[in-house]
């Protein structure tokens, strides 16, 4: 037995841990054990990734299987790590279709996940990227799934959490890119109805994405900066930055957070402070387009080794809701006015414009979705539980792989596709047999 | 532009083998990877190839197989430039003591098949006149211990057989090269406790390898250079003292 926890450090459970070392080794231990579930980098913040009584990990399932330069179609291993493709395939000039924010999730986390990224608004969740998947099901065989076979599998699977089965190897396409630059344009939103509309007239954008400061109040409830970004193209390049190489390597020196800060550290006037700074800083770089690394732009988190560390020893809570866009500016703004009433700091509070899904349970729907993280502590539970009340009226939901806490009357009000999710666990074995905390918290 | 050269991979399955095949493939070489496992051979061939562009082929051997060993090598396409030998069994010690059979695998696994496979290459290597030979050997064998002493005298013998042909081949101009690689965090070791200052990651053993045998000059290469000291004094230790530890 094994203490888990997910990236929150909340909560944790024992669990057996099994580490195949190929895909071939998965199908036997499917019908072997019981209440297991898969786990990949065990980035998912809460209990998503923890076997009720074993996990799998795939972590040695890593492997690149075939890569066709002439149209970027890859098929891969489950457990190969974002960052293992990025760094092989971005000097070949290929992006992934969807990346999430962080680099240090594997391929069959993005997927159970259904991950999306700051273009969900535009090209959907890493989901919609996948043209077919193999999954060790619960009966101990191998199923090979896409839209048009095994259809239903293939859009449970996606989002699914890793309940219909464990991920072996997904295909999908990469995208071709001329650089390994970002071009970004920075605007400055001085509330949160400026930061909507600046979202939604960045839809133009590939990429876009707002920082909201959580402590500004009154007039200033929700102010942004909202990045907008592109793949920059040679033109680019030569314009903005014409001595910079192409594709220039992504090792940059990495801070990181070596012991647990005292939770103090993190009071209303350090996040104040620490906000003030990063919005003046994003404002003076407003207005005009520049270039930026690719791992900083997607993966500014990821310079900060080990950065839930300085939650402290209890974890932290990350809370993301999304809220359809008729209902998203007045529950939004309820929901950061409370956030700034209690002054329960967040050092994180993003927020995204996203698209429709297609998983039974995948989490983005048409509308916008808000980020925060906050430390575990007494106080912070039933702020939350309010919170999910404002979430549930606007008709939002809560992302499954973020969350550590909600109950399962909001995640039902939230899931419309979680009916068919069940029947279909039940009807190919798996109910009861793959299970994680999540699942059992929740009565998937 | 020369042609690019060959290299022959023997333990192609092993995190090792495939880190090091990896290396020569960045490096512009071709790989063939050799192991008993066909489809985890296929699996290593497949992620190198996909992530070099290199061309990776997969070779089916099975180190205790030994006498198919010379029409093997002779069913070669084409004789490789280098030959590098991961192949290894830690085995069950304390099983090994009363399973004879068991014992027997672990001293033919770790020494009687890769020193008669690459003396079959040896053969080859001399009457083309070139060739560089390299085995990964182990510390283990540089003084028998009660822990693991079958591994450990297979993993003696194979040095020393490096060792005398290293002598014979030298003056023709060949290479042999011995790697000592230490702990290393591999599939072999998965669970032990290993010390960090002396475990070394399976990427760094396979650009050790690279470096020693293409680059470098070194006969008997220890991955952490800490190793050299460490096993001169546990070589050191009198027999009277050493035969009470408990190592």
């Amino acid at each position: 037995m094994t203490e888990l926890s997910g990236w929150g450090r909340y909560p944790r459970h024992p669990s057996d841990v099994l580490s195949p070392p190929s895909p071939s080794a998965v199908p036997p231990l499917m019908t072997s054990h019981t209440g297991l579930v898969a786990r990949g980098n065990g980035r998912a913040y809460g209990d998503a990734a923890i076997g009720e009584q074993v996990t799998l990990v795939t972590r040695r399932l890593d492997r690149i299987r075939a890569f066709d330069p002439s149209t970027g179609r890859i098929r891969v291993e489950a457990g190969l790590l974002l960052a293992d493709l990025l760094d092989v395939m971005v000097p070949k000039g290929f992006f992934p279709p969807v990346v999430p924010g962080t680099k240090f999730v594997t391929v069959g986390g993005m997927i159970a996940s259904d991950v999306h990224g700051k273009n969900h608004h535009r090209d959907g969740g890493f989901g919609d990227h996948v043209e077919s998947l193999t999954l060790a099901s619960p009966d101990g065989g191998i199923a090979t799934c896409s839209s048009t076979e095994n259809g239903d599998l293939f859009r449970a699977t996606i989002g699914g959490m890793g309940l219909t089965g464990t991920i072996l190897e997904a295909t999908f396409r990469m995208r071709p890119v001329e650089t390994g630059w970002m071009r970004q344009q920075t605007i400055v939103a001085t509330d949160l109805d400026k930061a909507l509309d600046a979202l939604r007239a960045s839809g133009e954008a590939t990429y876009s994405v707002a920082w909201i400061d959580c402590l500004a109040k009154g007039r200033s409830l929700g102010r942004s900066l909202i990045f907008a970004a592109e793949h920059a193209t040679r033109r680019d390049l030569e314009a903005l930055q014409p001595a910079a190489d192409a594709f220039p390597s992504a090792r940059s020196g990495r801070l990181s957070v070596p012991l647990d800060l005292p939770a103090f550290a993190l009071n209303r006037l350090s996040v104040g402070a620490f906000n003030e700074m990063y919005f003046r800083a994003g404002a003076m770089k407003a207005g005009y387009p520049f270039l930026v690394h690719w791992n900083p732009y997607f993966f500014p988190l990821d310079g900060i080794g080990d950065w839930n560390r300085i939650y402290g020893r209890r974890g932290f809570l990350q809370y993301q809701c999304v809220i359809p866009t008729a209902q998203a500016g007045p529950a939004l703004s309820r929901i950061l006015e409370r956030i700034a009433q209690r002054g329960l700091a967040s050092f994180l509070a993003v927020l995204k414009q996203m698209g429709p899904s297609q998983g039974d349970l995948s989490f983005p729907m048409e509308g916008f979705t808000l980020a925060l993280d906050l430390p575990v502590s007494d106080a912070a539970f039933p702020l939350l539980d309010e919170l999910d009340r404002t979430v549930v009226e606007a008709g939002g939901r809560l992302y499954l792989a973020k969350d550590a806490r909600q109950s399962p009357a909001t995640f039902e009000a939230g899931y419309s596709g979680l009916p068919r999710f069940r029947d279909l666990r039940r009807a190919i074995g798996a109910t009861g047999r793959i299970s994680s905390r999540l699942s059992a918290r929740l009565g998937i | 532009m020369n042609a690019p050269r060959t290299l022959l991979l023997v333990g192609g399955t092993s995190d090792i083998g495939r880190a090091t095949a990896l290396c020569y493939a960045q490096a512009g070489w071709r790989v063939l990877l050799a192991a008993r496992r066909d489809d985890e051979a296929r699996r290593n061939a497949d992620d190198i190839a996909a992530r070099t562009g290199a061309d990776v082929a997969v070779l089916h051997l099975d180190i205790l197989e030994t006498s198919g060993f010379e029409a093997l090598v002779d069913g070669l396409p084409q004789l490789p430039d280098t030959v590098v030998c991961v192949v290894g069994e830690l085995g069950d010690q304390q099983r090994g003591q009363k399973d004879l059979a068991h014992a027997t695998q672990i001293l033919r696994t770790n020494f009687e098949g890769p020193a008669l496979l690459l003396g079959v290459f040896a053969e080859r290597f001399a009457a083309r006149g070139s060739g560089t030979l390299v085995g990964v050997s182990s510390v283990a064998g540089d003084r028998g211990r009660g822990s693991n002493y079958l591994y450990g005298a297979a993993k003696a013998g194979f040095t020393a057989f490096l060792s005398g042909l290293r002598n014979r081949l030298a003056p023709a101009g060949l290479r042999v090269v011995t790697v000592k690689p230490g702990f290393v965090r591999t599939q072999m070791t998965a669970g032990m406790k290993l010390p960090p200052v002396l475990t070394a990651e399976a990427e760094e053993v396979g650009r050790a390898i690279f470096t020693a045998a293409e680059k470098g000059s070194s006969d008997v290469v220890y991955v952490r250079p800490v190793w050299r000291p460490v096993m001169m004094i546990i070589g050191s230790i009198p027999e009277r003292i050493f035969k009470r530890l408990r190592l």
